[in-house]
Order: C-alpha cells, then sequence, then structure tokens
C-alpha cells in the first residue's frame, strides 16, 4: 500500500521535488563556495604576522578583534534564528524586501564562513614552517607565500573538512523553510499538506537528500585522488621534456589494448 | 677582493639567552667560507640572520654599502640576492620539481613563464635533476630533493649562496651526491657560505674556514692553518672530537 502511494506521489509531483532539491543544491553550492572564499581571506588576514610598531599594528589588531567576533557570533548562534533575525531584521529596520533566495545565499554563506575561518586557521597553521621560510628566503610576501606556496597545500589538507561543510549545508538548507524559500523541505511539506502522506513523502525527500550528500561525498574524494596523483614517478629520457610521466604510462596502455585486439583477430 | 656581505657587531638573542655576541666578519666575492662548530654554537642562527629569517637584536649588516637592517631598506630585493639552501630542503609541496625554479623567478623577479623554465632548465642541469623536472616533492629521495632546493636557489641567480647543513638531514649514501654538486659550485667560483659538519667538505673545498664556539667566532683561518695547527685550544678540542667520530 505504501509502495503504491510512493509511486503516485512520485507521479503528481516529481517536478516539484526535483524543484526544490535544485533550490536546495543551489543555495548549498554557491553558499559552500562564497564562505569558502570568506573563510580563505579571514584565514589570510589573520595569520599576518604582526609588524613591530605603528598604525599597521593598531589596523591589523582592531581587524582580527572585529573578525573574532563575527566568528564567535555566527558560530554560537543557530542558522534557523539569524535566518529569522536578518531576513525581517533587515525589512523592519531597513525598509529592505530581500529576494528570499539572496537572502538564504547570504545566511549560508556567512555561516560557512565563520566555520571555514577556523578551519582554514588550522590549516595553515598546520603546514611547515620551513614552507613559509623557504618562500621568504626566496622574496616573496606575505600574500605570494600564501597565493602559491601555502593556500594550495592547505586547500588540498581542508577538503575533507570543506566536503563536510557542503554536507552540512545541503542538509541545514531545509531550516530556511522559516522564511519561506522554497527549497526541499518546503516543497516537501506543501506536498505533505496537499495529501496527507506524510510519511511517504518525506521519505522521498530523505531518498533525495541522501543522494544529494552522498553524491557530494563521492565527488570530493574523487578530486582528492587526482589532486593527490601517483605515489611514484617514472623516469623520463632527456628526448622526451614535454611529455609527462602520465602521458606515458597512458600510451603504454594505450599499446597493450591495440596489442591485445591484434591478437584477438 | 671585492666585499659581498660585511657583518659588524651583529647580536642576536632569543629573549635572555644571547646566542651570538659580537660578531664581525665579511665574504668575499668567488669565496667559499665554511663555518665549522659544535651544536649550539650558534653557526646556523648566524646564517639565519644574514638573509633575515632571524632578526639580529643589533649590529649591522652591510651589503653594496647600506645597511639591511635599516627599517627602510628593500628586503625583498637583498633576499634575492641570496639563495638558500635549508637543512630539511623545503621544497614547496604543491610545485613539481620545475615548478619549485620557477615560482620565485616570476613571483619575485617577474620573467616570464619561457624564460624561467630555460633558466631553471640550466641549473637543473647543473644538479644533474633534469630527467625529474614534472616529478613532485615527495616522490624524491631526500638527496635529489637538496639538489632540486640547490637549483631552486641558483634559478635566482644570487650573489651568494648560503648552505644551512645541506647534509644533516641526509642518509649516508646520500651526502655524497650533494657534496659533490657543492664541490662543482665552488669551483666555478660561486660565492657560497656554508654551515657544515662535513670537515671533509670544508677542508677540501673552503677558501676560510670560521670556527664558532658559544655565539662568538673562536678562530678564523685558510684550512689548513685551522685544521692542522690551529691556535686556540677549543678549536683543537673540537676538532679532535669530530675527526676521532668520523
Amino acid at each position: 500500500m505504501s509502495l503504491d502511494w510512493l509511486i503516485i506521489i512520485l507521479q503528481n509531483n516529481l517536478p516539484m521535488f526535483l524543484r526544490g532539491a535544485g533550490v536546495t543544491l543551489y543555495i548549498s553550492i554557491i553558499g559552500t563556495l562564497l564562505g569558502s572564499l570568506i573563510g580563505l581571506l579571514i584565514g589570510i588576514i589573520r595569520t599576518i604576522p604582526l609588524p613591530e610598531k605603528g598604525i599597521q599594528k593598531i589596523l591589523l589588531k582592531v581587524i582580527n578583534g572585529l573578525l573574532s567576533a563575527y566568528i564567535a557570533f555566527f558560530r554560537g548562534t543557530p542558522m534557523i534564528v539569524q535566518a529569522m533575525v536578518i531576513y525581517y531584521g533587515s525589512a523592519a529596520a531597513f525598509g529592505i524586501d530581500m529576494n528570499r533566495i539572496v537572502a538564504a545565499i547570504f545566511i549560508v554563506s556567512i555561516n560557512t564562513g565563520a566555520y571555514m575561518a577556523e578551519i582554514v586557521r588550522g590549516g595553515i597553521i598546520s603546514i611547515d614552517r620551513g614552507q613559509f621560510e623557504a618562500a621568504h628566503a626566496i622574496g616573496m610576501n606575505h600574500l605570494q607565500t600564501m597565493l602559491h606556496v601555502v593556500l594550495p597545500q592547505v586547500i588540498r589538507n581542508i577538503l575533507p573538512a570543506t566536503g563536510n561543510e557542503f554536507v552540512i549545508n545541503i542538509k541545514d538548507t531545509s531550516v530556511l523553510n522559516v522564511i519561506s524559500v522554497t527549497e526541499l523541505f518546503f516543497q516537501t511539506k506543501s506536498i505533505a499538506g496537499n495529501n496527507f502522506h506524510y510519511f511517504e513523502t518525506f521519505f522521498v525527500a530523505c531518498i533525495l537528500y541522501f543522494i544529494m550528500t552522498f553524491s557530494v561525498t563521492c565527488i570530493l574524494r574523487f578530486i582528492e585522488r587526482h589532486l593527490d596523483g601517483p605515489d611514484n614517478y617514472t623516469l623520463i629520457g632527456n628526448q622526451m621534456q614535454v611529455q609527462r610521466p602520465e602521458d606515458q604510462t597512458l600510451h603504454e596502455k594505450n599499446a597493450g589494448i591495440y596489442h591485445l585486439n591484434e591478437g584477438s583477430r | 677582493m671585492e666585499q659581498v656581505i660585511a657583518i659588524q657587531h651583529l647580536n642576536k638573542s632569543f629573549g635572555q639567552h644571547e646566542v651570538l655576541k659580537d660578531i664581525n666578519f665579511s665574504v668575499y666575492k668567488g669565496e667559499v667560507v665554511c663555518i665549522i662548530g659544535s651544536s649550539g654554537s650558534g653557526k646556523s642562527t648566524l646564517l639565519r640572520c644574514v638573509n633575515l629569517l632571524e632578526k639580529p637584536t643589533g649590529g649591522q649588516i652591510i651589503y653594496q654599502a647600506k645597511n639591511i637592517l635599516d627599517d627602510n631598506h628593500n628586503l625583498t630585493a637583498y633576499r634575492t640576492k641570496l639563495g638558500m639552501v635549508f637543512q630539511q630542503f623545503n621544497l614547496f609541496n604543491n610545485h613539481t620539481v620545475l615548478g619549485n625554479c620557477t615560482i620565485g623567478q616570476m613571483q619575485v623577479l617577474k620573467r616570464t613563464k619561457a624564460e624561467a623554465e630555460e633558466i631553471a632548465m640550466h641549473y637543473l642541469k647543473v644538479v644533474g635533476m633534469e630527467n625529474y623536472i614534472h616529478a613532485r616533492p615527495r616522490q624524491l629521495s631526500g638527496g635529489q630533493k637538496q639538489r632540486v632546493a640547490i637549483a631552486r636557489a641558483l634559478s635566482m641567480e644570487p650573489d651568494v649562496m648560503l648552505f644551512d647543513e645541506p647534509t644533516s638531514a641526509l642518509d649516508p649514501e646520500m651526502v655524497g651526491e650533494v657534496l659533490k654538486v657543492m664541490k662543482e659550485l665552488a669551483e666555478s667560483g660561486l660565492t657560497m657560505l656554508v654551515v657544515t659538519h662535513e670537515m671533509g667538505f670544508a677542508k677540501e673545498v673552503a677558501d676560510r674556514v670560521v670556527f664558532m664556539d658559544k655565539g662568538v667566532i673562536a678562530e678564523e683561518g685558510n684550512p689548513e692553518q685551522i685544521f692542522n695547527t690551529p691556535i686556540q685550544e677549543r678549536t683543537r678540542e673540537f676538532l679532535k672530537r669530530t675527526l676521532e667520530k668520523g
């Protein structure tokens, strides 16, 4: 009986489910990306070595204080409350009628940013001091060191934690139904409100959420493996400098397949 | 002879602890200076003070008739003129061998990619690592990493090369390949300042040997004099201890 209903619900409401899932994915992708950017930026600023004296030192201290306050506030309050405060607050206090999707992305971004800032800071601290020293010894400044040496390594190292944030965002966008963002949870609630089959309808939502989070996990794992590259290095001859060792193994592999085909013919 | 770097009355303390006390010495063009001494004598700190990885607490470092410890001195320009080779190699883990040798040239010296790669390839050939240009640091052995680190520093075409115990972190069988490269560089007329525990290398290659003890330069002279007829008692003791071990 349940199973029949499941099929009927899907038949009647599939576009609505998919649209909801689409909005969820859209908000969480953009939110995670923007949040990661905010986190990286704050991470860079918070690891600038303090100058010994002068106005720059005071300025940097003030900025660091503000950033700490931002992180403390957004990590310390629930996103569902932030959503209410920001969405209705902006309307009441400044008379701004925010687009719901924009508001949603804004809330998810600054929330993720607060968490990512700490993840990035941890990632930067964990990079060997020798990497900084080597970059400085070559004459790079803080920004160049960060962009070309440290952050690429940090990004690789924090990828698992970023994946975590992404998965959390996919699930937590559901709280944005309180400001009527038409994401998956909001759509499911509407559908269930029409057909009164709460279990079956939400079961569909459950599966859709799981498909989204699981795919994201798999994709990130794939990217991690790709970034790591092979463990061994095939020595290449002098005459093949433009070719990478991967190309060569690929070439050999293809040649192998070719021979096999030849043999079977 | 033309003076490249002159160090005058250099002091360095970490808190209450005085590591370097009133150091005076100069490096001349084309000269190989080896700094020897027991652990904790301040020889690595001295080298790190020369390119300001550690900020000296007092004194002057004169380069091209200017004191680089002045507040308004251009630190970046100075550092590109010094090549540094670390004990722990410190290759950039996110770059290939070629990338390690080009990134500084492109970012700091603003050379084009083609130009940087050409220069990098030249120095990678000098150290014998031209077959590994697409390898990542973690795919290399210690000796290979150190040779790439030398090529990276040379690619910036510095006036002076600084070596901070370049063979101390290596397996014994890899020490030879790195020392061989350094010997060739010395013969090509490169100005080198080497902190080392390799007495054989110092004896054979150095033009001048500086012996440090407890934060001061205890004795200084040409290798024959330092190794065969040391004046100071503590130099004799140090050499006796090290040469017995080796």
